[in-house]
């Protein structure tokens, strides 16, 4: 099974209607997963990191059930098959 | 989702643009500016802090800033008042990675002058000016800004850092204006490599000094084409007049009920004549008295007489902020301002009476105006004159023009 990373509706208008993609190779990381989803959609960037190539603040971004953010960031580990999960955070109240 | 209305525009009808926190409307009257038709929401759930109208080369593009605290802060235009959207699928405001910064918000998107009709400006959070030189295809920061050595000690206001005015000398190509909460006004005279604190007799009411070379929390300046030497200031805390294209400033608080506000505008014909809304105080930051008054002076700031004919004079507890109160160039002219209630008021006589256009809206961070057929105007410079007989002829020219495609990679949609 190849590693798939699912995004949110509000996103899929920018992956021709997908919500889940999946991806080409074998990444290693989440960034380098992340890569291999730009060279595909290159519109989901943008609205995933800001320009420094950080997360941005109200997204949150799973590897499995591990949020990168309380592991290794962007330099987590993907296993093989695992699903990566881009989600928008809740961010209030 | 609210369903999404549209309207449509003719040379000689009136637009107001409302950029709200929750997305962005345009309302459009014939010359009479009396019956007003509400197109939108577009951008629906995003604040837009920023819009312009550009119609030099006979376009009729809107422009706005979409911003959303989960994915950023993009630049958005419309060449049918919103039927189609372009969004571009590469955000074209970005700062670059040796910079450190990141976009947060763009507060101000202004057209460069007439003899560079394809020049457009963005003021953004964190401060920075940001310049297109191909319609709005790429931006780049304009680096004599973003490097300034005063950069590391200007601090956020209470909006954040913003660099919300752009002004570009009609008359001289090397030199503009900026003004940046909290940092204060800066110019420059040698096209934006170097750029010197302009904030002689300003006063910073919250520093230990109070009249420091900047530090200044400007919260809008206005200039008039027709004496672009001539500016006027809204400041937190003073309203201003400098003759000498902001070397030095000198107080016109002149029988205002507070000389604290956010907004201001300049007539389109008449460069004496200045449109603000007091507010009171820093703290409380309403109208004061419960009375909604706009004051205008005829005598550059001289004097200031009060304009409440169809305001409410009761219970009105309003704020309207920095972009939030803009001019039409007919004549007479519009005048328009939006409150932070969700209210947008408008006078079709230069402000001898007003009507409330619209309530209910979200609250409203932007206001602009264009005599749609009128040239170029998105902001409160525009020279007035007999443009009313102008758009006529402009109109016909414009509907021979071909469509344009507004950017190369892009994402267009009905929406």
């Amino acid at each position: 099974m190849p590693v798939s990373i699912r995004i949110p509706t509000y996103l899929a208008s920018f992956s021709g209607g997908q919500s889940a993609i999946a991806l080409e190779g074998s990444p290693d990381t989440v960034r380098e997963a992340l890569d291999s989803l730009w060279r595909v959609h290159p519109a989901l960037k943008d609205r995933i990191l800001d320009e420094q190539g950080e997360v941005r603040q109200h997204i949150n971004i799973f590897v499995g059930e591990e949020a990168i953010r309380f592991a290794d960031g962007l330099a987590t580990a993907v296993p093989s098959s695992a699903e990566i999960l881009i989600v928008p955070a809740v961010s209030g109240g | 989702m609210p369903s999404v209305h549209h309207v449509s525009a003719k040379s000689g009808d009136v637009i107001v643009l409302v950029g709200t926190m929750k997305g962005a409307f345009v309302l459009r009257a014939n010359g009479a500016r009396k019956k007003w038709d509400v197109g939108g929401p577009y951008s629906i759930g995003s604040p837009v802090y920023a819009m312009a109208f550009d119609q030099r080369q006979g376009r009729r593009r809107m422009w706005w800033a979409q911003q959303s605290f989960r994915w950023g802060t993009v630049l958005c235009s419309s060449d049918d008042y919103g039927k189609t959207i372009t969004e571009p699928e590469t955000y074209s405001v970005k700062f670059p990675a040796e910079s450190k910064l990141a976009l947060k918000n763009i507060w101000q998107i202004a057209l460069g002058r007439a003899d560079a009709p394809d020049t457009l400006y963005c003021g953004v959070e964190p401060a920075a000016l940001f310049e297109s030189k191909d319609a709005g295809k790429s931006w780049a920061p304009v680096k004599g800004l973003l490097d300034h050595p005063h950069r590391d000690r200007w601090v956020p206001g209470g909006g954040g850092m913003c660099l919300h005015t752009i002004l570009p000398d009609p008359a001289d190509p090397k030199r503009m204006t900026i003004a940046i909460s909290t940092a204060g006004t800066y110019r420059t005279d040698d096209g934006g490599a170097t750029w010197q604190a302009r904030n002689q007799g300003v006063r910073a009411e919250f520093l230990p000094e109070k009249y420091p070379e900047f530090g200044q929390c400007v919260h809008k300046i206005v200039q008039h084409p027709a004496k672009p030497e001539r500016l006027f200031l809204q400041n937190h805390w003073g309203l201003y007049r400098s003759d000498d294209s902001g070397n030095s400033w000198k107080d016109i608080a002149n029988g205002v009920p507070s000389d604290f506000g956010f907004c201001m505008v300049v007539h389109p014909h008449d460069p004496d004549t200045v449109y603000i809304v007091p507010i009171e105080s820093d703290e409380y930051r309403c109208t004061p008295e419960g009375k909604l008054r706009v004051y205008r002076t005829r005598n550059a700031g001289k004097s200031w007489e009060p304009l409440t004919r169809g305001l409410p004079q009761k219970n009105a507890m309003e704020t309207i902020l920095r972009d939030s109160l803009a001019a039409d160039t007919c004549d007479p002219a519009g005048i328009y301002f939006g409150t932070r209630s969700g209210k947008v008021y408008g006078s079709n006589d230069e402000g001898r009476s007003w009507q409330a256009i619209i309530e209910g809206l979200p609250p409203v961070v932007c206001v602009r105006a264009a005599l749609v057929g009128a040239g170029a105007i998105s902001s409160p410079r525009r020279r007035g004159g007999a443009e009313k007989k102008k758009a006529g002829r402009k109109s016909s020219a414009a509907r021979r023009a071909p469509k344009r495609k507004a950017h190369g990679r892009a994402r267009t949609a009905k929406r």
